[in-house]
């Protein structure tokens, strides 16, 4: 097939070395490509959902990971086919934009994928398809708007945040306290918010673990918490409405950066560099003390004599502090990173209303805690677990509950979860399916059946019967007009979504929907695949 | 039309009832592997390294063998990380709760086998370690506010955790050594002030707690080997050569008369600073690094002990337990600190001699001198005491303590099997199944010790039907009996982090229904 003959019957070679390529073209390439893509959404399915089963990954190293989160899980798959890897991508980029939904967004692209397959075998074009599946998102989106509900709180009413949060946390292994968890990020993300500009940086609260304890015990903690002690074992644990010097220079004599040697031949000139040396480390020392500063905290090391020296007048000192910590502990104390001894002055202190060391199990493990900072904005939530696993997973699970609730304070609309905007939506689709003239109407019902696919699987891993309970739940929101029933996954006893307290943030259900149908309508136009087969 | 794979080359996929089996079968193997390690009668391992030396190391603790393991089952590594955690929090009970988590996954096998999804599972796990919790909780003894009382506990709990390790025929002993040593903490958990020193030579029985500190040093030639009333100056500094910290500096020199004078300002200098040091007015000078000759000499001249290389925790405690600062410059003596004692003295332990400090002003740090007949015995025994100390310490700061001997394990059960009867669903037997886990360490320990385990747990069981029962085994005469009277107890914190830990580690493990294994990283090989 890549063979070509000229004008002159001679063939030439349009494809080098084809033989070692090996090449898929037209309906098989599509095919291949779904089947791909299926085979990774089929991997997450069964952990969508608050009944949705675990993973256990083993890396490369033999480290294991077990999470339920989408993203994680796809990102630590050994993955090599092309597609799979766009699926990949998929997730992470719901991850990034949104945080949440990680884990739907692959379902969803799934079950669009294999109504294509359908569609593909009726003989309707890909091209026709995609532009279907175009069209019936526009609807679906369109129709999430609609069916939002808008949600009033502020810094003191901040229940219906906690709530949302605790239906993102339902999923996850810490759903045991959820409650906390919900409330510590919530409460995480108001310290930082800025409700005037409905912006928040989630870079301003740092999540940090350590091993030990109870997943209870996981804390709040407004100020900084650095997995660093005193830089002499006998300085002082304990520092109230301390002054704190930021430096990112070393306790050493300067290294200027022009090369130079300073040749000593006689003496004098040995003892006189004797005696310099000694004044940089005091007049170092000395320098800190008059601006008045109670703690030092350093990004590089110092030396003994320097520690000493620091230690004898009574300043504690931090050394081999990370340069995002240090950042982070400039914004909340107030303080101004300063990189020469020079540039010291009161004003670039940071302050901190209490710096305190504190220790942790049986070994000799130290946290060091900058609390009551000047500048309350930069926060720490503080996680304590079973093992490293379970705080792994806990990070994950904060984070995302950290990305719902900023979610919320930038859009304040909410849609119902437990499958019932993704009902809603089928409804919606199937019923503006109609109006389309042309081939693209098949797509778009195979839309609305694809958005059945998330419910579907909801129900199937709560032990439900499927499509028992979802042609239930459907029937209820046509009759009754309402679309707030959803599946009922903890079995409580009602479907109504709205007294379960189950809701997801409004921007992240469009963003599954939008992102799952670009990447689906990316893999219907591919029709060639040539890969270099193995050697 | 199948796809070809997704994965890359060696990656692997383990689906459903596979993926559990896997787990399953991996996380009981390792906790039956440990399981005969369990309770006083409880056998040792023995452990041959595969790198150099095969070095042997003989043992009956959890987390050491599951530490010097190499596993490859993924849930097997959960439990050996659980065991590690455990062994870092509380320091004690890490066999236990590796063979609770492999008991509740074993019950857990049973219920899937007959069609009880995971998730139901884990629901009625989470009631029921919640309901045992508060069980123990009820029945905890607390003694902070009676000293005598709170210290014959501490007794009896550092017996019963010793009783199971190599110690246990010197229990009494030990155990008052630990108690001592960890009252002298005096509520701090910073186990590191009590050092450890083991010497080969002797029996268990010559171990002793030494009140003072002793430093494992020598004292320089020709210095005095006994000081009184000392005066110790603790360092941090270099005593070879000092170089000159300034960036670029270098000699340069064009004649060797030139070399000979800097030479020579070198050598001043060194004995500028001796001689600050010396004007401290001290009599003792320990530093963390190396002394040189040319020093060392000069102290001696002075009449000043002087001790060098003493490793970094060493100055640490001796900077803790003399109540010195640990010092880097020397120009102004009136305000650094120095460190005091009664008496130095060089002492001979076997054939070893090694530095004593005696009479020190704080009396936190304490040092702990075993004896034993081989190294394999004195690891051993540092390990059983390193236990020891951790529940001690961590029972100062958390008073409550519980009875031994499979009787909380009862109390428990008895508790679950309650809550399982008035629990209506599916969930029930999952709660049923917890409190046969329960139940299954009492037997365990019944059956390490070659007891019929059956009928005295049978028994047990019958006993514990009365309300405010105190039975529990004793395995040393192979009934059932009193603890309360036999005197076994244990710490509440360590039984409750057994229980809490076991439930997440196994929770973490049902939850699981996909096992994917990357490639392993190619090692390059480098010929």
């Amino acid at each position: 097939m890549a063979l070509a003959f000229d004008e002159f019957g001679r063939p030439f070679i349009i494809l080098r070395e084809q033989d070692q390529k090996t090449r898929l073209r037209g309906i098989d390439a599509q095919k291949a490509n779904i089947a791909a893509g299926k085979a990774v959404a089929r991997i997450l399915r069964s952990s969508l959902g608050p009944k949705g089963m675990d993973k256990m990954l083993q890396g490369p190293d033999g480290d294991i990971t077990i999470t339920n989160d989408g993203a994680t899980i796809l990102e630590q798959m050994d993955v090599d086919n092309q597609i799979a890897k766009l699926m990949v991508e998929l997730s992470r980029s719901q991850d990034y934009e949104i945080g949440d939904g990680t884990t739907g967004v692959v379902v969803m692209a799934g079950a669009l994928l294999e109504q294509a397959e359908r569609q593909l075998d009726r003989g309707i074009h890909p091209i026709r398809i995609a532009e279907g599946y175009e069209m019936a998102s526009r609807v679906a989106v369109d129709h999430l708007e609609r069916i939002a509900q808008k949600f009033e709180f502020d810094a003191n009413n901040f229940e219906p945040l906690v709530q949302t949060c605790m239906t993102t946390l339902s999923s996850k292994i810490v759903n045991r306290c959820k409650r906390s968890l919900a409330e510590i990020a919530v409460k995480a993300v108001l310290a930082v918010a800025d409700l005037e500009r409905r912006d928040v940086n989630l870079d301003l609260i740092k999540v940090e673990g350590k091993v030990g304890g109870k997943l209870e015990d996981t804390e709040l903690i407004y100020g900084i918490l650095i997995d660093k002690d005193m830089s002499h074992p006998q300085m002082p644990k304990h520092i109230e409405d301390a002054h704190i010097a930021i430096l990112t220079c070393p306790f050493e004599p300067p290294k200027p950066k022009t090369k130079h040697k300073v040749d000593i031949d006689t003496v004098e000139k040995f003892e006189t560099l004797r005696k310099q040396e000694q004044q940089y480390f005091d007049e170092m020392v000395q320098k800190c003390k008059d601006v008045g500063a109670t703690l030092v905290i350093c990004q590089w090391g110092f030396d003994d004599e320097a520690n000493h020296l620091l230690m004898h007048r009574n300043l504690p000192a931090v050394r081999w502090v990370g340069g995002v910590e240090l950042e982070l502990i400039a914004i909340a104390t107030g303080g101004r990173i300063v990189p020469r001894f020079q540039e010291l002055t009161p004003e670039k202190l940071g302050k901190a209303g209490v710096v305190r060391e504190k220790s942790f199990g049986t070994t000799k493990e130290r946290m060091l805690y900058i609390e009551h900072c000047a500048n309350s904005k930069a926060v720490t939530v503080f996680i304590r677990g079973g093992n490293k696993m379970m705080i792994e997973e806990t990070k994950r699970s904060i984070h995302d509950a950290l990305c719902v609730a900023r979610n919320l304070i930038r859009n304040k609309s909410i849609v119902y979860g437990g499958g019932a905007a993704e009902i809603a939506c089928s409804l919606a689709v199937d019923a503006a399916a109609d109006k389309y003239p042309g081939v693209e109407q098949y797509a778009i019902r195979a839309f609305a059946e694809a958005l059945d696919s998330v419910p579907m699987a909801l129900a199937e891993n709560s032990g439900l019967q499927p499509i028992e309970t979802l042609s239930a739940v459907k029937s209820q929101q046509i009759k009754e007009n309402i679309p707030f029933y959803g599946i009922d996954c903890n079995d409580v006893g009602t479907n109504d979504m709205r007294e379960q307290n189950v809701f997801e943030t409004l921007i992240g259900k469009q963003q599954q929907i939008l992102l799952a149908t670009q990447v689906v309508k990316m893999i219907l136009k591919i029709d060639d695949v040539i890969s270099n087969s193995e050697y | 039309m199948p796809i070809d794979k997704i994965f890359k080359d060696d990656a692997s996929e383990e689906k459903g009832e596979r993926a559990r089996m896997a787990s399953f079968v991996g996380a009981m193997a390792i906790s039956d592997l440990v399981k005969s390690t369990l309770g006083p009668k409880g056998m040792d391992k023995i452990l041959q390294s595969t790198g150099r030396g095969h070095a042997v190391t003989v043992t009956n603790d959890g987390a050491t063998i599951l530490k010097s393991l190499h596993i490859d089952n993924p849930a097997a590594k959960v439990l050996v990380d659980i065991s590690k955690v455990q062994d870092d929090e509380v320091g004690d009970g890490t066999t236990s709760v590796v063979v609770l988590a492999g008991e509740l996954l074993r019950e857990a096998e049973k219920l899937v086998a007959s069609k009880i999804h995971p998730m139901t599972i884990i629901a009625g796990y989470r009631m029921a370690s919640e309901c045992a919790r508060d069980a123990l909780l009820k029945r905890v003894i607390d003694n902070k506010d009676d000293a005598e009382k709170f210290r014959s506990d501490l007794l009896k709990i550092a017996m019963t955790t010793l009783c199971s390790k190599i110690l246990s025929q010197d229990k009494e002993h030990f155990a008052e050594m630990a108690v001592d040593a960890v009252f002298r903490l005096k509520g701090s958990t910073n186990l590191e002030a009590i050092q450890i020193i083991k010497k080969p030579g002797g029996t268990l029985r010559d171990s002793f707690l030494d009140e003072g500190f002793i430093l494992d040093k020598k004292i320089g030639i020709g210095q005095p080997k006994r000081i009184e009333n000392a005066k110790i100056l603790v360092a941090n500094t270099a005593m070879d050569t000092d170089k000159v910290k300034i960036y670029g500096a270098r000699v340069r020199v064009d004649s060797m008369t030139k070399v000979a004078e800097i030479e020579g300002a070198e050598k001043e200098k060194m004995k500028d600073k001796v001689k600050k040091i010396i004007a401290h007015g001290i009599n003792c000078f320990v530093n963390r690094q190396l002394i040189y000759n040319f020093p060392e000499e000069l102290f001696a001249d002075a009449g000043i002990l002087a001790i060098e290389h003493a490793d970094f925790e060493g100055i640490e405690r001796l900077g803790l337990v003399t109540g010195g600062e640990i010092a880097s410059t020397f120009d102004n003596p009136e305000s650094v600190k120095l460190g005091h004692c009664k008496l130095i003295e060089e002492i001979m332990i076997g054939e070893d001699k090694l530095i004593h400090f005696s009479g020190c002003e704080m009396g936190q740090a304490c040092s702990i001198v075993l004896r034993g007949a081989s190294h394999h015995v004195l690891d051993e025994a540092e390990r059983s005491l390193h236990d020891a100390l951790c529940v001690l310490s961590q029972t100062v700061n958390d008073t409550r303590v519980l009875l031994g001997g499979g009787w909380p394990e009862m109390v428990m059960a008895k508790e679950v099997d309650e809550l399982a009867r008035k629990t209506a669903g599916k969930k029930s037997h999952a709660i049923e199944a917890f409190s046969r886990a329960l139940v299954a360490i009492p037997t365990t320990i019944a059956d390490n010790a070659g007891l019929d385990s059956a009928e005295l747990v049978a028994q047990l069981r019958a006993e514990h039907h009365t309300e405010g029962c105190n039975a529990g085994i004793d395995v040393i005469s192979g009934s059932v009996g009193d603890m309360e009277e036999r005197g076994i107890y244990e710490a509440f914190k360590v039984k409750q982090a057994v229980l809490l830990s076991a439930t997440e580690a196994s929770e973490m493990i049902l939850r699981v229904d996909e096992i994917i294994t990357c490639a392993p990283r190619r090692r390059e090989d480098r010929m």
